[in-house]
């Protein structure tokens, strides 16, 4: 080695550890945030709230399977019992008799301070005599008997109010005293976890949880075929991250193993096989810095992308080494150095458009494919010939680039008929143009069919809403959020009046603004005023004034009770409520007010919601539409950032070749490569997305690099170089190819798009090699 | 002991009533009867009020398990039985209530209903059943077997003439009495 080389090799040695010092701090997520947007509307900041600390994004369903009704009814019993203790749950329900009874002492014992019909006109002559005797005619119901043993303490029927908000809709089935399918064949339970949607680790350790001890109660009770079904956004997210976890592992070792070997097969030495790894280790760890260090966080699915940008960064070692092999390090620098670094510049144009996306997913792939393929190629150029001078040469190619020479003028015979099949292709596309890509985002999604099924199916049983329709209010802090709610409420019970809507929830209502806390409190009457006030009102009701002495008493300790705060909601399952409808943000609080809607066509009734409540700085927001939303605003980008990366290749290319004879020449393979590989997959059956998109302009992005050495030869393309394109497109089509392997829906579609379209995009080249520069 | 009493009294009372008319032969009656409409008035007795609360309205049944209260005062009121679900609505407000999650609700439901379909078996599930009086004017007695159930009805007795009911009592847990007067609309 020489003393540049030294130099060379110790600056590279201190960059590598640097760069393993940040990797080894750096932070790895495998959760949703790879999908949701970086720069988010107002609208979608709510969506983002509602995915990591939103009440929905913390529920869990449980179903218990096998024994017989009384057996699952123990077992769902048992489980809850034992749940109910744990730290990890926030509220365990299955539909035992007496599991609310903590919540409903919890509004009886606030009602004043709860009750939103507490007002001073309630407490007059009149009010008392309307409301006491309205209560009094509720009893003649089975619904207002419930309420009969509270007569004498709440005559005003302010539990009746409370209550009577609470819709609770369709409760489900029961069998055996507890929650079960319509068919009674599973007894249900549902469950909230204290960790928050985003903390996969929480929502592991919950899940985890929840198995273990329901094994220890299946054990116990010795029911052989008792099972345990899960499902909810936790269970998604944990699965999700597991399948990332093995997938990055797996797909790189696949990947990985499959290159060395071909790299040895070629190499002959694991000497030279180890220099060849140099700039693809590199790359593979300055990009994992790079992300880092602009990110703060790097995904699972990036890290999983690695095998892929190993593929890709591998070749330039493999054109050094093969290439320079006969004709010497100096000629490979001024001979093929430029049309490799054309063909880096090209990839970098390709992944760097991806640098745009609002997508933060795709904005990182980008990243680290960028800096990965730059810095392996920047190695391969700068530290290789100084570290590898001399020693062993590669195995002797040229009979391959001989045979590989022959198949060219027997490709060149396909001219035709591919144009034939791509002018099919072009019109099978131009067909479907409209049905093409996926409409939503959950095609990106990697839960399983079977689990999504199961999902739904287990909502079904339950009746959980999918909470899809909300108001969200905001404040500077707690007190502001909450009075802003109020006033959404006051709206919205206009609605409710009218049918518009079915029904809404708030935070306020186990939660009052101190305002309005104060408010009621006011209008209770003192003891000496509401006395004889009650003699009045009474005069002629069949319920004696003087039997209301808990009534008289339970006002004056209200009139002295302290403000209701969060604190006074631990330990009942309406703190909980409370905490999934108020939300603390970086910049003040928001209050989620879920909507029920009637049936039918929910924008009219939006349009009310939104129009009755204009101007108050409320947002009406439909989490579905906004997901859709969402997805396409990434697909329109995703098409923007394409076409300005092919765009910018294209000018590249121009610039560079100067003739637009010879940029049709290398863009023709890359054209039809995209065109193939894109009908293919949507004649096999495989759901197009923005994914698929992207890879279209990777296509482009990566196989410009064989167009171009095509163009360069110009006449002059010996056996070596056509051995070392091939070797090279081999690696790059295993190292996408992996991906295909991958059920991760995004790096599957890079793969599937990819991998196939380089080899296309090599073939294609040869095949369209102009004629007078052919050999 | 209230309760010993009366078991005491149903005692002395079984054996010539049984011989005259029998539950057998009641229970067929009442199978008989397909449905249909009647108007009701319902007294409810209740220890803090000095005067009864009085509501007005219609029944209506179908044969076997479906149920329709139309309550009309004082305050319009519908409540639906079909099977374990049971459904009020009330002041533009829905509320379904699954009576399975509530067993004693359920007996107390069931003693009408099995009642009304003349289902001896469901109504020997949850109460002891006495009969007296003759096919013309009938009453039926339950008295609930369970004391889960007891703590939420103390004793039912119905009263009839044939296949058709006229009053049903009901004396509930607390002490407190409801009556309802019961006038056929159509008979089938």
């Amino acid at each position: 080695m020489t003393r540049h080389g030294r130099r060379a090799f110790l600056l590279w040695l201190l960059a590598m550890l640097a760069g393993t010092a940040i990797v080894w701090h750096s932070r790895f997520s495998a959760d949703m945030s790879f999908f949701l947007p970086a720069r988010p509307t107002a609208e979608q900041q709510v969506l983002v709230d509602q995915l990591k600390e939103g009440a929905v994004a913390r529920l869990l369903m449980v179903a218990i399977e096998g024994g017989d009704a009384t057996q699952r009814a123990a077992l769902s019993r048992d489980l809850r019992g034992r749940l109910a203790k744990m730290p990890e749950f926030a509220a365990v329900q299955n539909g035992e008799a007496g599991s609310l009874d903590a919540d409903r002492d919890f509004l009886f014992r606030h009602r004043y301070l709860l009750s939103p019909a507490v007002t001073p006109e309630r407490f007059t002559v009149d009010g008392l005599r309307t409301a006491i005797s309205d209560s009094i005619d509720r009893l003649a119901s089975p619904a207002g008997m419930m309420l009969k043993p509270m007569l004498a303490r709440d005559p005003s029927g302010e539990l009746f109010e409370l209550l009577r908000q609470l819709n609770p809709g369709a409760q489900p089935a029961s069998r055996a005293g507890v929650w079960a399918s319509p068919d009674g064949e599973r007894a249900l339970l549902l469950l909230q976890t204290r960790a928050q949607g985003a903390d996969t680790d929480g929502q592991e350790a919950a899940i985890a949880a929840v198995r273990a001890e329901f094994a220890a109660l299946a054990a116990a009770a010795g029911i052989a075929d008792a099972r345990l079904q899960l499902s909810g956004p936790g269970l998604f997210a944990v699965k999700s991250r597991a399948t990332i976890k093995s997938e990055v592992t797996r797909l790189s070792a696949i990947g990985t193993l499959a290159i060395i070997a071909v790299l040895f097969f070629v190499y002959r030495s694991l000497r030279l096989l180890t220099l060849g790894l140099l700039p693809v280790l590199s790359g593979a760890l300055a990009g994992v810095v790079a992300v880092s260090l602009a990110y703060g966080t790097v995904f699972g699915i990036t890290v999983g992308f690695g095998s892929a940008l190993i593929g890709e960064a591998v070749d330039y070692s493999i054109y050094y080494f093969v290439q320079s092999g006969r004709s010497g390090v100096a000629a490979w620098k001024t001979r093929f150095w430029p049309t490799i670094r054309l063909g880096v510049l090209t990839s970098v144009c390709g992944f760097g458009a991806l640098l745009f996306s609002g997508f933060p997913g795709l904005a990182q792939l980008g990243l680290y494919a960028l800096t990965g393929i730059a810095t392996a190629a920047i190695v391969t150029r700068f530290v290789l010939p100084r570290v590898a001078d001399g020693g062993a040469a590669p195995r002797d190619l040229s009979r391959l680039g001989a045979a590989l020479q022959t198949a060219m003028a027997v490709l060149r015979r396909l001219r035709w008929p591919t144009l034939a099949l791509a002018l099919a292709a072009t019109t099978y596309l131009a067909l479907h143009h409209d049905r093409l890509w996926s409409p939503n985002l959950s095609v990106l999604s990697s839960v399983s069919r079977a689990d999504a099924e199961l999902d739904t199916a287990l909502r079904a049983d339950l009746g959980t809403s999918d909470s899809r329709f909300m108001v969200v209010v905001r404040g500077a802090n707690r007190e502001a959020a909450l009075q802003a709610a109020e006033r959404a409420g006051q709206a919205l019970d206009g609605l409710l009046a009218n049918g518009t809507i079915d029904g809404y929830d708030s935070p306020t209502r186990f939660l009052p603004s101190s305002a309005a806390q104060a408010a009621r409190r006011a209008s209770l009457p003192a003891t000496d005023e509401l006395r004889p006030r009650l003699q009045i009102a009474l005069a002629d009701s069949p319920l004696a004034a003087g039997k209301l002495e808990g009534f008289i008493a339970d006002i004056a300790a209200a009139r002295q009770a302290p403000d209701i705060d969060r604190r006074s909601l631990d330990g009942s399952g309406l703190g909980l409520a409370v905490d999934a409808l108020l939300l603390q943000r970086p910049n003040g609080w928001s209050a989620v007010l879920p909507l029920r809607l009637p049936a039918g066509d929910p924008a009219i009734a939006t349009a009310a919601v939104r129009q009755a409540l204009a101007g108050s700085g409320a947002l009406v927001i439909d989490l579905k539409g906004e997901f859709n939303q969402l997805y396409n605003d990434y697909l329109h980008e995703a098409v923007l950032l394409a076409l300005a990366g092919l765009a910018a290749i294209v000018a590249l290319l121009a610039v560079t070749l100067r003739s637009p004879r010879r940029l049709a020449a290398v863009l023709l393979p890359l054209v039809l490569a995209v065109l193939l590989v894109i009908a293919a997959l949507h004649l096999g059956g495989e759901r197009l997305h923005l994914l698929h998109l992207v890879g279209m302009l990777l296509i482009v992005a990566v196989g410009s690099n064989y167009a171009l050495f095509f163009d360069r030869a110009a006449g002059r393309l010996d056996a070596d170089t056509l051995a070392s394109m091939a070797v090279a497109n081999l690696t790059t089509a295993i190292g996408f190819g992996t991906l295909g392997l991958s059920q991760v829906p995004v790096l599957h579609a890079i793969g599937v798009t990819v991998g196939p379209g380089a080899v296309l995009a090599l073939l294609l080249a040869a095949m369209f090699v102009p004629r007078e520069t052919s050999a | 002991m209230k309760r010993f009493f009366a078991g005491l009294l149903l005692l002395a009372l079984a054996l010539p009533a049984s011989a005259a008319f029998d539950i057998g032969q009641l229970m067929n009656d009442l199978a008989r009867n397909p449905g249909g409409k009647a108007k009701f008035v319902e007294k409810k007795f209740i220890a803090l009020l000095d005067k009864p609360v009085v509501s007005t309205g219609e029944l209506s049944y179908s044969a076997p398990d479906r149920l329709e209260k139309r309550t009309l005062t004082p305050k319009p009121e519908t409540l639906r039985l079909d099977r374990e679900t049971l459904s009020i609505e009330r002041e533009r407000q829905k509320l379904t209530i699954n009576l399975g999650n509530q067993p004693e609700a359920l007996a107390f439901v069931d003693s009408l209903r099995g009642t009304l379909t003349g289902n001896r078996a469901a109504l020997e599930k949850s109460y002891l059943l006495h009969l007296s009086g003759t096919p013309d004017k009938w009453v039926l007695t339950l008295l609930p077997s369970d004391e889960k159930i007891a703590a939420f009805v103390q004793r039912i007795v119905v009263a009839g003439s044939r296949n058709q009911i006229r009053s049903i009592e009901y004396l509930q847990g607390d002490g407190d009495r409801s009556l309802m007067l019961i006038e056929a609309l159509d008979s089938r």
